[in-house]
């Protein structure tokens, strides 16, 4: 308080407004909530749970924008048609074999605040761009090894059966089904995203450090921060290649380069932009937004691996349908 | 202006000042990590064989005990479990699965931690499978449901971070000798900077279903100093599939395919 009262009074000499700039806990300067140390204030629990679709679907190609009334019809639309407890029943069978219900899915009836139809902003159609030849070959193969070996092995299965990455994670980080819940906490030198999911936490150095040798490539990603005025920009290289592809934003490889950009935009939200490059994938470029909207807290533990008896299940059901299929004599 | 500047040297309230980074209490930021063989067995033990066919490399490494007083306070009825766990730890120790090691054995283990302290906020990331606590400045709830890490409630004792932890279940292990303890654990930890590199680390553990008395484990965690040091990532719930799934495999490996 008593920097406070001292920057008031001493407005006139800007060096010193300078050197006290800093001192003046949680305050805000051009509108934005900012750290002690003057960086803007990212802390807190946020929530980027949207039922914007990644890619905007065929239906919509012609439209950018939803109107707010053709926003909440879709709320509707969405909220009934993904409902998997009314999912229409074949008859005699059970409902809902292999999901939850309908009450553990985030259902959040919300688009993002821009209502635009799709989390991809560039390209303009709002889809993904064209995979390069070479990596379309290699994503027909996999699929095609996938059909004749959905779960051989534990490696068969996605990263997140496995408990190993979620689309939350990222990057791009982008929303689950649920738990897309995130908590930042922030210091001089870091910008730390805790991710509900997996307890998966981004620690990004912001000391310009150089990013690893290639070899070091991890799930998450090596994420080297930066200031850019009042924008945090984080970009992450030594991601590990998988040809099942990435949670979330799917196909990559070890050329894979995102770059993030999270820039407070007001008392309840972090705007947040990712590009993704990979020149080996994909034709172009191409970037989402979405935001980052304050949640309440506290976000508790998501173990994962520990809880994973789905694998489990899994595979032995694998070997079970096999075993029952060597019985009466038929190859599968 | 002198004034000021005399205001702002008796606050210790500067513009990149460690004080206002950490709302004027001891800056425990940075990467820490334990020096001792704690995660082998808590208490003063001899080397010893680890899984034959990795020899040395597997091995306990013999290590001075970090109990205060030397031996856990065992109740007579939990003997019988430590020592059907030390018969049975490589292959039951929870570490062998990937699982979350719990408090306070997370600290000691043979991985790096980071403390993560703004003014308001603390959040504590281990290396070892990504494990993380947001430990609750200020708080005094209750812990709402058992979980691996449990419940962090923090304060500060002076210039010493105080944690209470509840809310732990019963399924992690202290160490790789078997030291166990029941769902009703309750962890008092202290870290106190004794230098710049230097965190003096207590906690003091209660358990009435398991110890006949609480007794607490005492070591230094020293700061990594190495230029750039960072926690990497150890993602091992990879490392552990073919342990956990492996019989559920269409071949085993080895196998041709």
């Amino acid at each position: 308080m008593t920097c406070l009262r001292m920057r008031a009074s001493l407005i006139a000499l800007p060096l010193l407004w300078l050197l006290l700039a800093g001192c003046s806990g949680n305050t805000s300067r051009g509108g934005v909530a900012r750290t002690p140390w003057g960086d803007p204030d990212l802390e807190g629990t946020w929530n980027n749970a949207t039922l914007t679709p990644l890619q905007r679907p065929p239906a919509l190609a012609s439209k950018e924008f939803f109107t707010s009334d053709e926003a909440a019809a879709y709320i509707k639309d969405r909220l009934e048609q993904s409902n998997v407890d009314r999912r229409p029943q074949a008859s005699g069978a059970a409902p809902n074999v292999g999901t939850y219900n309908d009450l553990f899915f985030e259902r959040e009836p919300k688009v993002v605040k821009s209502l635009r139809t799709s989390l991809v902003i560039d390209p303009k159609d709002g889809r993904i761009p064209q995979l390069v030849p070479e990596a379309q070959a290699r994503l027909d193969a996999a699929r095609q090894r996938l059909a004749l070996h959905p779960a051989d092995g534990p490696e068969d299965r996605s990263l997140l059966e496995r408990c190993l990455l979620f689309s939350a994670g990222g990057p791009a980080m982008l929303p689950e089904g649920y738990n897309s819940n995130y908590q930042i906490v922030q210091t001089p030198r870091y910008v730390v995203v805790l991710i509900e999911m997996i307890h998966d936490v981004r620690i990004i150095p912001l000391d310009g450090r150089a990013h690893l040798p290639a070899n070091a490539s991890t799930w998450l990603g090596g994420s080297r921060g930066h200031w850019e005025n009042d924008t945090l920009v984080v970009e992450t290289t030594n991601l590990r290649s998988t040809s099942r592809g990435r949670s979330g934003i799917g196909m990559s490889d070890e050329h894979l380069r995102v770059v993030e950009r999270f820039t407070r935009s007001d008392a309840t939200t972090i705007a947040y932009r990712a590009t993704v490059e990979d020149p080996t994938v994909y034709t172009t470029p191409w970037t989402i937004e979405i935001s980052l909207d304050r949640a309440k807290g506290p976000i508790l533990e998501y173990a994962c691996h520990e809880g994973n008896y789905g694998l489990a299940g899994i595979l032995s059901g694998a070997r079970a349908e096999e075993n029952e299929a060597g019985t009466r004599g038929k190859v599968r | 202006m002198v004034a000021g500047l005399v205001v702002i040297a008796l606050t210790g309230c500067g513009p990149t000042g460690s004080a206002s980074a950490t709302g004027g209490k001891p800056d425990l930021n940075g990467i820490w990590q334990a020096v001792n063989t704690a995660n082998w067995d808590l208490e003063t033990h001899a080397a010893g064989p680890g899984p034959a066919q990795l020899g040395a490399v597997a091995a306990v490494p013999p290590g001075l005990g970090v109990v205060d007083g030397g031996a856990i306070p065992y109740l007579p009825e939990a003997v019988a479990a430590k020592a059907n766990n030390v018969a049975n730890r490589w292959k039951d120790d929870p570490e062998l699965k990937c699982y979350l090691p719990g408090v306070p054995r997370a600290t000691y283990m043979p991985y790096p931690f980071q403390i993560v302290q703004s003014p308001t906020s603390l959040m504590i990331v281990y290396e070892y499978a990504g494990a993380a606590r947001i430990i609750n400045m200020g708080g005094t709830e209750a812990a709402p449901i058992d979980s691996w890490m449990g419940w962090s409630n923090g304060k500060w004792e002076g210039d010493t971070l105080v944690i209470d932890v509840t809310g732990l279940n019963d399924q992690t292990w202290f160490d790789r000798a078997g030291n166990h303890h029941s769902d009703v654990l309750h962890v008092v930890e202290r870290y106190t900077l004794a230098s710049p590199d230097v965190i003096n680390y207590e906690a003091t553990i209660e358990d009435a279903k398991t110890f006949a008395r609480p007794w607490t484990i005492k070591m230094p965690l020293y700061r990594r100093l190495e230029p750039g040091a960072q926690l990497m990532e150890f993602k091992c719930a990879e490392f552990a599939e073919e342990l956990l799934y492996g019989q559920f495999r269409k071949q085993q490996v080895g196998q041709a395919r």
